[in-house]
């Protein structure tokens, strides 16, 4: 908005936007995943993609993995306003250059085609810990685990062997070494 | 075997063990259970208002002036749904409330039941918290909880939604557990350092302000008396957002008036050339700041808070101070009176220069206007008012608008918690219901709505409410015929094309008041205002008084859209010279 002329409080300036992976430790109970979620889409917070499933049994916590875009202004803000819900115990904020964190995002491809084809694309994975979970004559499913851009790329990238199928999860992170967040 | 209480009466002795003593209502199909309980407890009294709406307002109007959360029970779908604005005025003023809700049977829920709503989906942007009861053994505890999440941190309201079979089941009761301490988790998240950073400021700074908000009422009575201290043992000047009005006597020389939008001459001004800005309970909203990129661009900033989340959201501060005003304060002072005994006299020579800027900064009188004989100026009659109850400890709420400008320019509040306005939401109707909430926590006190004709009609039903209860509440209309504000903008910023913003057809407030069975009084002429207040003041009844100002009264000072603090229009004679143009318009 260059040069507003409004009340409202517009900036002028162009941040920069950078990538950061949010994990948010939660009781799991109904409605706190829309919460979260809420917060986001209500504060106009970006939503990159999202992983959530319960980690403790016992105390019934859900780990909430989410990746987002924004100022390091907005990426605090998010942090903050987090751990204002009452269902949320802690929150933890990587940036994804971070080399101390593990990033990991899981994809299935299936791949319809002649034999050939079908060892291309396995073959094509090799570099990601490709699983083969289901074959027949005539096509392939594929399991990968690998980066959000390494998998953007393969789902490019075998196209060309046939690919007719791509359902991806969200990532998760851990820190790397004996330590853990608390 | 201790003894086995319905989910209905689970909720009236949850309200005993928090020490309720009122609660605003409407019955309906999903409460009628709790309804059925209410006469077997005594000490709670139920108001029966007009509209859930008006529930809320009043509630929120009980809370602002008592300190203490503001109850609300309402029924299912329409009932919940109604009470959505209050909800989120509260949420954004930062006013303790427990709503209360029915709900369809848990059988029920999904179906699309008559008077069934999504309502903990409905409410979850707009409270702290919201829980809906699907066992009858978590019912105490939630709203025990509920209470404590209302009224601890940054106060804001929470919504516990209970369907209607879980009000008929029966369970154990379970008093709210004895407070552990802070529950492990302070609302003090300072240190002694960053105490002694804020005096090292201090005694630095040659261009002081406080600038301080809302946050000081909500840090209770304590903190207002705490903040006198300290701008007295300082000497610095001092604004004070609207919310923040009444936390520092409005008449005394330190203050520099409100700032903001609509803010004094003085005080936006040394809010643009300070170089030392302490926010105390305040949030930099950009009704405050103006144009952002060029807020106060010479200032160190130092924010006290108790919300984290407050911090560097919209202006970068150098110093975060996360912690309860009260407790923030009473440290400072604490350590100011250690490090510097004599800071008042060896700061005196140091800010008298800033002193002399702001004296003539004050002598361009900002808030003057130009008088008339013939018809009653809006801030006239406001003045008047103020002159006539100020030895009166009256309690002020508005609607929103100019009237709402003009009373918190003209009326000065010297005590805390005198003062109930909509400042985040700006919810016109806020006003009158929230009147009726106050009178109710303060029976022998003076209460008055300053309202415009236009915002009042929106809740104007609560008339009923106040006769209802004998509650005399004194409603002081400023009727311009005009949403006032609105004209004010479409005169200022869309070439004076009054699309919609005149009223045609209003009621007769006098027959209106008479109407609803209370008193109706109308000033015409400057001349008779003043005998037409003392004939309100004089009446132990509900009155609305009709007072016919001038139609096209604008209020000034202003900062007209995209302009800093210290590019204000001042008024009439001001304003050709600093038009508002170009995209502007659109953007305001």
């Amino acid at each position: 908005m260059p040069n507003s002329k409004s009340a409202y409080s517009f900036s002028n300036k162009k941040e920069k936007f950078d990538t950061h992976i949010i994990v948010v430790w939660v009781d799991n109970e109904a409605g706190v995943l829309a919460r979260v979620v809420g917060l986001f889409s209500g504060r106009g917070y970006n939503i990159e993609s999202l992983a959530v499933a319960q980690v403790d049994e016992k105390l019934k916590i859900s780990r909430i993995t989410i990746v987002t875009t924004g100022t390091p202004q907005v990426v605090n803000q998010i942090k903050l306003q987090l751990r204002k819900l009452v269902p949320v115990h802690k929150v933890a904020d990587f940036k994804r250059e971070d080399k101390a964190v593990i990033f990991k995002e899981m994809a299935l491809f299936k791949i319809v085609g002649p034999n050939n084809k079908l060892e291309g694309a396995l073959k094509a994975c090799k570099k990601y810990n490709p699983i083969l979970l289901d074959k027949t004559k005539k096509s392939n499913v594929i399991q990968i685990t690998a980066l959000r851009r390494e998998i953007d790329k393969m789902s490019k990238d075998l196209k060309k062997f046939g690919l007719v199928s791509v359902s991806r999860t969200g990532a998760v992170a851990m820190t790397r070494g004996a330590d853990i967040f608390k | 075997m201790s003894k086995l209480y319905s989910g209905a009466e689970i909720v009236f002795k949850c309200m005993e063990d928090q020490n309720v003593d009122h609660i605003f209502g409407y019955p309906g199909g999903a409460v009628l259970p709790i309804y059925d309980e209410l006469q077997n407890f005594k000490s709670i009294k139920h108001v029966l208002v007009r509209h859930e709406q008006g529930a809320g307002h009043a509630a929120e109007g009980y809370a602002r002036s008592s300190g203490k959360p503001g109850v609300i029970l309402v029924t299912s779908g329409p009932g919940a749904t109604n009470v959505v604005t209050a909800l989120t005025d509260a949420y954004m003023d930062s006013i303790p409330l427990v709503c209360i809700s029915g709900q369809v049977p848990t059988h029920l829920i999904g179906t699309d039941a008559f008077q069934e709503c999504d309502t903990t989906g409905i409410t979850r942007p707009c409270t702290k918290h919201n829980w809906l009861v699907k066992d009858i053994n978590d019912l105490a505890n939630t709203i025990h909880k509920a209470f404590e999440v209302a009224t601890t941190g940054r106060p804001g309201p929470v919504l516990v939604d209970i369907p209607k079979d879980i009000q008929f089941q029966k369970t154990k009761y379970n008093r709210p557990k004895k407070e552990k301490k802070l529950n492990g988790r302070s609302h003090n998240h300072f240190n002694q350092n960053s105490i002694d950073e804020l005096i090292e400021l201090m005694s630095k700074s040659s261009k002081p302000i406080f600038y301080t908000g809302g946050g000081v009422i909500n840090s209770g009575p304590r903190a207002s008396e705490l903040l006198r201290e300290l701008v007295y043992a300082t000497g610095f000047p001092i604004t004070s957002t609207l919310q923040g009005l009444g936390s520092f006597p409005g008449d005394d020389n330190q203050f520099l008036g409100m700032l903001g939008m609509h803010g004094t001459y003085e005080a936006n001004n040394a809010m643009h050339d300070c170089d030392l800005m302490i926010n105390i309970g305040a949030r930099f909203d950009d009704r405050i700041t103006g144009k952002i990129d060029e807020f106060s661009p010479n200032s160190k900033k130092v924010h006290i808070d108790i919300d984290p989340s407050s911090i560097n959201k919209n202006v970068k501060v150098d110093l975060a101070i996360v912690g309860d005003v009260k407790t923030v304060l009473s440290s400072t002072l604490k350590s100011l009176k250690q490090k510097k005994s004599k800071f008042l006299k060896s700061n005196k020579q140091k800010t008298s220069k800033w002193w002399e800027k702001i004296q003539k900064w004050r002598s361009v009188r900002s808030l003057d206007y130009i008088g008339s004989e013939e018809t009653i100026k809006p801030q006239y009659a406001i003045e008047r008012l103020y002159e006539l109850t100020k030895d009166k400890d009256s309690y002020i709420t508005t609607e929103v608008g100019q009237h709402q400008m003009w009373a918190a320019q003209h009326y000065k509040f010297n005590k805390p918690n005198r003062w109930m306005t909509s400042g985040g939401l700006g919810t016109m109707g806020y006003g009158l219901p929230a009147a009726v909430g106050v009178q109710v926590a303060h029976p022998k006190k003076l209460v008055i709505d300053i309202a415009g004709e236009a915002s009042v009609l929106m809740t104007i039903q609560e008339m009923s409410t106040a006769v209802q209860y004998n509650l005399p509440i004194k409603i002081f209309i400023l009727n311009n015929q005009y949403m006032g504000m609105v004209r004010q903008w479409q005169e200022l910023l869309h070439d004076k094309n009054y699309s919609e913003s005149y009223t045609a057809a209003l009621p007769d407030f006098v027959k209106l008041a008479e109407a609803y069975n209370c008193v109706g009084i109308r000033a015409k002429t400057p001349e008779e205002l003043d005998d037409k207040i003392i004939e309100m003041l004089n009446t132990d009844r509900p009155v609305i008084f009709d007072c016919m100002v001038d139609k096209v009264e604008n209020c000034f000072p202003m900062i007209p859209s995209g302009k800093p603090h210290n590019q204000m229009i001042l008024g009439p004679k001001d304003q050709e010279s600093k038009k508002i143009t170009g995209k502007g318009k659109s953007l305001v």
